[in-house]
């Protein structure tokens, strides 16, 4: 016990001489400490796209609903079936029902050429048509700005990150859909998601404006129950009227963004590790060359009887003090430079955009700083060898 | 040249120093050279579109289709060489992860309208003979163990077949290569007729046209022509350049290469500092000697170019290996992302901009040092 | 490439003035020092009696806030910076007292340092290099470099490097005050035989009294003046 408290009063009184020290090496040391701080502002950064991503497909979702595609098809942008199929698919078992019939929202999914405000270029963007059902199937709907869309007329609501993120979309404006021009009567918003990205009309006019004839590409439906979902996808696939696939909204939309986050975080992993490779680099350096410059003084405590391990843990130490204030920073840089960040990009597999925000949760935070840890203790390993494996006799003989 | 010997001494004075220099310096440029051949696939469309082609859509949309009948329309505007249609076939092969472009085409039309893809004689006849044949670039049937003869299935997502049966079959007749390594050999080719006859629906609709024209000066003129003839028709049409329509395509999935450019920036950032940091120690225990060869007859500016130099050295020694590196590895490694990208390669004109940055990056982290190890009075250097 | 008196160097009032704080100190009080052709001048005196910066005056190291420095005819303290570092790189070879050789060049490499100021191709080069360290005595371990040789090698590598551009002036700063008995013993043999056989002018500051009996002069300073000047 006597033994592990000197042993720990020798680790502290060579760490802190180090770190005393630190302010006359303060080069090197803000050299090793930005440099990780770079890179985990880049990594932070990168994974926060894909973080937002998913973030926004989670809020797309409730674990009550269920999407019918016709089968074959991954998105909706792909699927499509007559009015006669939407009509089985409402009476299937399973779903909620209110006071005018079940909840199932026959929908139709296309895109627009709008302009995308951060670029000015051309950007797909995604309008949907939907039924009276839709605003009782998605939980958090709620008019922001102006009014809901009278049915059976040219008019729209905007959700509240397209109406951010593509020029041309507020209230009182109108936009152009085949040759005619279609008022703007409100914004939306869905509580986050996916939907705040799109522009909602009335399925049954923009049928003939898409000439889609009586024709629907999804079906979405509030389950009685989250265990509603079997029964209700067994009564479907059994029927030998209907050819369609169903899946949980959940399901539906993390297919829908996994290619994209998959090529995020592996581009944004790749990127991390071969930029704190190099970092692990500066900072060998620096903690080299605060290894020879404290030679004198880690050999006159060596000849003073300290033992070898505080001296080995007191450069860790140090490493490990500079990665963490370099995490911190470059964590903090991230968080400050990007949290919240709107962006929209091209959603591959339904070829129209998407909006999210990034987000720099504090799991990826501390993801970052564990990384700047690493670096750290990679970085500080070799030289607390070498400052540990120091001949006392010849260190003292040193300049 | 003679000093040479000296500056190459003095990286070895700190070996392990150095040696961390380089290598930190030597990833950042494998970083470099990975990202602008990331960067480059994202755009590729646009650096291997052709000056003389326009690619004509419908208006609202390019999802939305286009009759088949226009081709003939289009063909007689003055100043157009020829049209030939393409549509969005969507398909899935094995599974959704394995994402590559199919399109229905007229075959010796596009192949005329797409020199750049080449194929054999021998290839183009079977070809021409198989109804369900498609040929395939040369990137992709690697990536997929393809062999000329194999049976490819490709299950519908939206294309349902007559029939009924969810995938469709064809016969792999041909492999095209690019004329170049910029071509992109990622696509999948089928035959329009035999499309047509087994779609369910559509019929007689096609995705986009490309146009060629005699002469890429009129191409603006002549896009407003066409997209006049079809106005006010149920399908009116926006027609553009196809660099223009690649970029379109480009930025919709954001700006590429600003987000390179800033993670670049970040890691040219970091290199610099660790470079630079690297340098100033290197001068710093070194103040006695500079003094020395300042007494031995060494001028202030000589002095100063002997740092720079070692800056240099190792700057380049870092840079040129990293790019000789990231060249390797993205020649024979190939795309991270296992094929999404159209064309991966490094380009010659990003090895040149490598080069000219490892230079920068060698004066950037010097100069500060090397002018302290210029300013140094003799006096002061000798008497520590 | 002496005056008509037979002086090659010919220093006169020389006053260097350095500033501490408000206060001008001046270290050299209108010195006046004549120095004919091949003499060989030991300069004495304690700490702080301003002999290192007179040597430094006289290299060209530094500048003499008043008075004039003539070598061979040359003012040399009013030559611009860069014509300075030419002038110093023709004229004057320096040996130190801590040897200051470059640790990363092995000997060769050290002695041909100088060379590299000159316009001289690598085969000359090589063939003064041979014969500077076969004058030092040192040909047989021109591949070694500074920290395998003892301090007396280092020291006759020092020598080799000042005299292989074949220099008007040695200027030696307290060449042997390193060096053991023995050593410094062998090192003075060789400056007096550069002295004696090769005609060299040279300067030695130095604090010993073995040493200074060498010289062919002994000057004596304190407080930036000299005191005696005999014959050795």
């Amino acid at each position: 016990m006597v033994a592990a408290m000197n042993w720990l009063a020798q680790v502290i009184a060579v760490t802190s001489f180090g770190i005393r020290t630190l302010p006359e090496r303060r080069g090197a040391a803000a050299a090793a400490a930005f440099g990780i701080a770079g890179v985990v502002a880049v990594m932070v950064s990168v994974l926060s796209i894909a973080h937002g991503v998913n973030q926004t497909m989670d809020k797309s979702v409730s674990s009550r609903n269920a999407m019918v595609l016709r089968s074959g098809s991954d998105t909706e942008m792909t699927s499509g079936f007559s009015n006669d199929t939407a009509k089985i698919v409402a009476e299937a078992p399973g779903i909620a029902r209110n006071e005018f019939g079940p909840l199932a929202s026959p929908e139709l999914f296309v895109v627009i050429d709008l302009i995308k405000s951060s670029s000015n270029s051309d950007a797909n963007v995604p309008l949907r048509g939907i039924a009276q059902a839709a605003y009782e199937v998605r939980e958090n709907f709620q008019i922001v700005e102006g009014r809901k869309f009278e049915w059976g007329r040219n008019e729209v609501i905007v959700g509240s990150a397209a109406s951010r993120e593509f020029s041309g979309l507020d209230v009182g404006k109108s936009i152009l859909v085949g040759s005619e021009p279609w008022n703007i009567v409100g914004v939306f918003s869905t509580g986050g998601g996916v939907a705040e990205g799109e522009i909602w009309t009335d399925a049954s006019v923009l049928q003939p404006a898409f000439r889609r004839g009586n024709f629907y590409q999804s079906v979405i439906v509030r389950l009685n129950s989250e265990d509603s979902f079997t029964e209700f996808k067994d009564s479907l696939t059994a029927d030998p009227r209907v050819n369609v696939k169903v899946i949980r909204e959940s399901e539906y939309y993390a297919g829908q963004t996994a290619i994209l986050t998959a090529v995020i975080t592996g581009l944004g992993s790749l990127i991390a590790v071969i930029m704190g490779l190099g970092a692990v680099f500066g900072a060998l350096n620096t903690m080299y060359a605060t290894v020879s410059a404290r030679t004198r003084e880690i050999a006159t405590l060596r000849a003073l009887g300290f033992k070898t391990s505080p001296v080995l843990i007191s450069i860790l130490m140090e490493s490990l003090l500079l990665a963490l204030i370099g995490g911190t920073l470059g964590g903090a840089l991230a968080y400050f430079a990007f949290d919240g960040f709107e962006a929209a990009t091209l959603n591959w597999s339904s070829f129209s955009q998407i909006a999210f925000s990034f987000r720099v949760s504090g799991s990826l935070l501390i993801q970052g700083i564990a990384f700047a840890a690493l670096i750290g203790i990679l970085g500080g390993l070799f030289p607390a060898i070498r400052a540990a494996r120091l001949p006392v006799a010849t260190a003292l003989r040193e300049l | 040249m003679k000093y040479f010997s000296v500056i190459w001494s003095s990286l070895k004075r700190k070996k392990t120093r150095s040696i961390l220099t380089i290598l930190s310096i030597l990833v950042a440029f494998i970083l470099y050279g990975y990202l602008s051949a990331i960067r480059l696939g994202f755009d590729a469309g646009v650096e291997v579109s052709g000056v003389d082609r326009l690619v004509m859509q419908h208006k609202v949309s390019l999802i939305q289709f286009l009759p088949e009948s226009y081709e003939a329309r289009i063909e007689q505007v003055q100043g157009v060489d020829s049209a030939v249609h393409g549509t969005w076939f969507g398909g899935i092969y094995q599974k959704p992860m394995n994402f590559f472009s199919q399109f229905p085409v007229k075959v010796e039309e596009y192949l005329d309208m797409y020199p750049e893809y080449v194929i054999s004689d021998e290839h183009k006849k079977a070809w021409l003979e198989t109804r369900n044949g498609a040929i395939a670039g040369r990137t992709i049937a690697e990536r997929f163990g393809w062999k000329v003869g194999d049976r490819i299935p490709i299950q519908a997502t939206i294309w349902t077949r007559k029939d009924g049966n969810p995938t469709w079959e064809f016969n792999l007749v041909g492999i095209y290569d690019g004329v170049d390594k910029s071509t992109d050999t990622t696509q999948f080719f089928f035959r329009y007729d035999y499309f047509q006859e087994a779609r369910s629906f559509g019929s007689g609709n096609v995705g986009w046209y490309w146009i060629r024209v005699d002469n890429p000066d009129n191409a603006a003129e002549i896009a407003k022509e066409v997209d006049q003839l079809f106005a006010n028709s149920p399908a009116e049409t926006k027609t553009q350049p196809e660099a223009a329509f690649m970029q379109g395509f480009a930025k919709q999935i954001g700006d590429i290469g600003f987000i390179m450019t800033a993670i670049l920036g970040a890691v040219f950032f970091t290199i610099l500092l660790v470079a630079g940091n690297s340098m100033a120690q290197a001068v710093r225990e070194r103040i006695q000697e500079i003094a020395v060869l300042k007494a031995l007859g060494f001028t202030h500016t000589a002095v100063l170019a002997m740092v720079l130099a070692e800056s240099l050295l190792l700057a380049c020694l870092g840079g040129f290996a990293g790019l000789a590196i990231a060249w390797t590895m993205i020649t024979t490694m190939g795309d991270p992302t296992n094929g999404s990208l159209p064309v991966f390669f490094l380009p010659v004109k990003d090895v040149v901009i490598g080069v000219l940055l490892a230079v920068l990056t060698g004066l950037a982290a010097g100069i500060l040092p090397a002018i302290r190890a210029q300013k140094l009075q003799i006096a002061d250097g000798l008497r520590r | 490439m002496a005056d008509a008196n037979g002086n090659l160097v010919e220093v006169t009032g020389v006053d260097k003035v350095f500033h501490r704080g408000s206060e001008d100190i001046h270290v050299l009080g209108g010195l006046c020092l004549k120095i004919p052709e091949g003499e060989f001048l030991a300069l004495m005196g304690p700490s702080g009696s301003g002999k290192s910066t007179l040597l430094n005056l006289l290299a060209g190291l530094d500048r003499p806030t008043e008075g004039s420095v003539t070598i061979s005819g040359e003012r040399i303290d009013q030559l611009s910076e860069r014509r300075l570092a030419g002038w110093r790189a023709r004229h004057v070879g320096l040996v130190f007292q801590f040897y200051n050789l470059m640790p990363t060049l092995n000997a060769a490499r050290n002695v041909e340092l100088p060379l590299l100021l000159t316009h001289l191709s690598r085969t000359e080069r090589k063939k003064h290099v041979e014969v500077a360290l076969s004058v030092v005595g040192l040909n047989h371990r021109h591949g070694h470099y500074p920290r395998q040789l003892s301090g007396g090698e280092q020291q006759r590598v020092g020598i080799a490097r000042a005299i292989v551009t074949d220099p008007t002036l040695l200027l030696c700063d307290e060449p042997t005050g390193d060096l053991d008995r023995k050593s410094s013993d062998e090192i003075l043999d060789l400056l007096q035989a550069l002295n004696q056989d090769q005609g060299k002018t040279i300067i030695m500051v130095t604090h010993d009294n073995d040493a200074a009996k060498r010289a062919s002069r002994i000057v004596h300073m304190n407080k930036g003046k000299l005191t005696t000047d005999a014959a050795a």
